[in-house]
């Protein structure tokens, strides 16, 4: 959903009695818009009793926390030592000739955003990506032109 | 047939990443269609990761393995009678006999992939909480001194004392204690944790209510990476369950100790895996490293005494407690006691997680359970703990993995994660690497990691273009970062950039592009 001021609100009033609850604020608005809005910053600041400029720095601080809505299929591609051994570099090679596609940026019709991630925690069945939450192994370039193309990832589909 | 057979299908990420839902639908439907009662199980992974999705049919013999199963095999499966064991090309005999399983020791990762991660009926049923209901009649004092003598060293890496951190803890008079669990596993190469936390959480979850027992903590806190989404998952379910059953909440187990746990996700910054730096994020900080003293045992989690201990080393802690302190030390070498759940990864054939006591080799670790690598060329290269750690070649592989050993030829054992790479790999390549991670994960609070990784990065930019004069430059700013860093992300980059440089030289002399062309 675009972002709302009002449900943003919700959210934070939802979230502040935890200690430390800016992690999970940033979070659940991250979950629920896709992203977190600048504006926010003085309502989490104000609930927290933190200074703005210490809420800003977390927002900014954490790789997590996009500051603008990503495209509507998220790839994050593995790029740690244990996939560079499979060849990562390679696919980030081929999204960028074969498809135009920039790692670290959402292509400019929306549909997708790659984003580099380090270790997915699949390090003996890399290279390994995040396809909209979903954990894919052995990720080829077959793979990420389906992906490219809007088609599933599913290779073992039909 | 009347009688309903068990098939296990892993649910752990690395089988699903590979179709384990997919093979266990197209199971469940091809039973359904022939009329044949069974049950689906999803257990964790047995950690043979090159087998996945390994599925297991329990048999009068005990459990056979199929693998690596995909739905299109499931109509074959069937035909061979693989629920009583038939013969099939995908049959691997006996799970427990496949000697990359069969060879290991496994006391930390005893349950993984055997239980139902989420049955409490089947965590108790394979020992669980002998170790809680043990930790809940002794002392504080007799708990530390347990852990003390086990030998126990902290598995995130560093390899301190266990029993020393908690009984600073013990001695700590607050009037609020916490138990945090560093399971912020960044390092490329390692998944114990993950897999630990999707295979058995209600492990994790005894681990730390016998620390909260032990030194009068009553909250703890799992600091998970936001890049396990199904470990999250399945924390929550089992922290749930536990609390439900009562075995976490106001009287543990039914004793007097009160102990509670809630799981935090960070937010995809390598740093927090630095146990001050995960305390600031806790508090809802930016991860700024913090200076040490005061340690965090004395003034950690919102300035209360605090135990901060990796997944691993809390999750022995169960077993420690039920079975002794002396049969845990009895396995290991040297100070490195007990065992070492290592992660097999990269260019590698057969790579999974090998639970092992201390002193075995990296040769026997990539050859015998690896099988060599992935892609059939040569072995170039293992870099063992993570980015943090140095790049070996074939000449130190008969290093055996102890934490002094390691060290003696300049590496670091970390958290037990091996990445193979073969001969196609730059090490050039890989020390500009170490810079360049470092650059974009230091927390920028110290001068030698914030600018000396980046420096680094543009200096390895001017090797890797011919200039071998700056590699002098490199070796100084090593020292530098080694000497003058505030904790072991810029103190430890040097390692594989180091290693790199020592072990194989011929990456960094590389003729100036210029003259190449000539």
């Amino acid at each position: 959903m675009s972002w709302d001021d009002a449900v943003a609100s919700s959210i934070v009033n939802e979230y502040k009695h935890l200690a430390g609850a800016t992690l999970p604020i940033l979070h659940a608005l991250q979950e629920n818009f896709g992203y977190v809005d600048k504006r926010v910053v003085p309502l989490i600041a104000d609930a927290l009793n933190m200074s703005k400029a210490e809420i800003f720095g977390a927002i900014t601080f954490y790789h997590d926390f996009r500051h603008e809505p990503a495209g509507q299929t998220v790839v994050k591609l593995c790029r740690a030592e244990a996939c560079q051994s499979m060849g990562c570099e390679s696919l980030v090679a081929h999204l960028k000739d074969a498809h135009g596609v920039e790692i670290n940026a959402t292509t400019p019709d929306g549909r997708l955003t790659v984003e580099t991630v380090y270790c997915l925690g699949n390090c003996a069945l890399g290279p390994a990506a995040l396809i909209d939450g979903e954990l894919v192994g052995r990720v080829d370039e077959d793979l990420l032109d389906a992906v490219c193309k809007g088609q599933s990832h599913d290779r073992m589909a039909g | 047939m009347s009688t309903s057979i068990k098939i296990y299908v892993p649910r752990d990420a690395a089988a699903l990443s590979v179709g384990a839902n997919r093979v266990a639908t197209a199971l469940a439907n091809e039973a359904k269609k022939r009329g044949q009662a069974v049950e689906i199980i999803r257990n964790g992974s047995r950690g043979m990761l090159w087998l996945e999705p390994l599925v297991e049919v329990e048999t009068a013999k005990g459990r056979v393995a199929f693998g690596p199963v995909t739905p299109k095999d499931v109509a074959s499966l069937f035909d061979a009678n693989f629920l009583t064991g038939g013969a099939h090309a995908l049959n691997l005999g006996l799970t427990e006999e496949i000697p990359f399983f069969k060879n290991q020791e496994r006391l930390t990762f005893a349950r993984v992939g055997v239980i139902d991660p989420l049955s409490l009926d089947d965590y108790i049923t394979h020992g669980g909480f002998a170790g809680l209901k043990k930790a809940v009649t002794m002392t504080g004092a007799a708990i530390v001194q347990e852990v003390a003598d086990s030998g126990l060293r902290g598995r995130g890496g560093a390899g301190f004392p266990t029993g020393i951190k908690w009984k600073t803890v013990l001695g700590a008079e607050a009037d609020q204690k916490y138990i945090v669990c560093n399971a912020d596993e960044g390092d490329s190469g390692t998944f114990a944790d993950r897999m630990l936390m999707e295979g058995d959480p209600f492990t994790l979850i005894e681990g730390m209510a016998i620390a909260g027992v032990a030194v009068g903590a009553t909250k703890g806190f799992i600091y998970l990476r936001s890049e396990y989404p199904h470990a999250y998952q399945t924390l929550l379910e089992a922290i749930r369950t536990a609390r439900a059953a009562r075995w976490l909440g106001p009287a543990i187990g039914g004793s007097n100790y009160a102990f509670d746990l809630e799981v935090r996700l960070g937010a995809g910054a390598y740093i927090c895996g630095e146990e001050t730096s995960l305390l600031e994020s806790l508090e809802g900080k930016r991860a700024i490293v913090r200076a040490k003293p005061p340690l965090p045992a004395l003034k950690g989690l919102f300035g209360k005494p605090t135990i901060v201990n990796n997944v691993m080393s809390l999750a022995t802690i169960p077993w420690i407690l039920a079975n002794g302190a002396k049969a845990y030390a009895d396995f290991g070498m040297g100070r490195s006691r007990g065992t070492l759940p290592i992660q097999l990864a990269g260019n590698i054939k057969q790579g999974g997680l090998i639970e092992k006591a201390f002193g075995v080799s990296l040769r026997e670790i990539i050859e015998t359970y690896g099988g060599g690598t992935h892609s059939g060329r040569s072995f170039r290269a293992v870099q063992v703990g993570g980015p943090l750690g140095a790049y070996f070649p074939e000449s130190l592989l008969d290093t055996p993995m102890d934490y002094e050993a390691m060290a003696a030829k300049k590496g670091l054992l970390g958290h037990g994660g091996m990445v193979v790479f073969d001969d196609t790999v730059d090490l050039a390549q890989q020390a500009r690497f170490a810079f360049e991670f470092c650059a974009k994960e230091s927390c920028g609070k110290c001068t030698p990691c914030r600018i000396g990784a980046t420096r680094g990065v543009e200096t390895m930019d001017k090797v890797i273009a011919g200039d071998t004069s700056k590699l002098a430059l490199i070796d100084d700013l090593c020292h530098l970062m080694t000497d003058a860093s505030l904790c072991a992300m810029g103190g430890l980059t040097p390692v594989p950039v180091m290693s790199a440089m020592t072990h194989f030289p011929d990456d960094f002399n590389r003729a100036p592009k210029r003259m190449a062309a000539e």
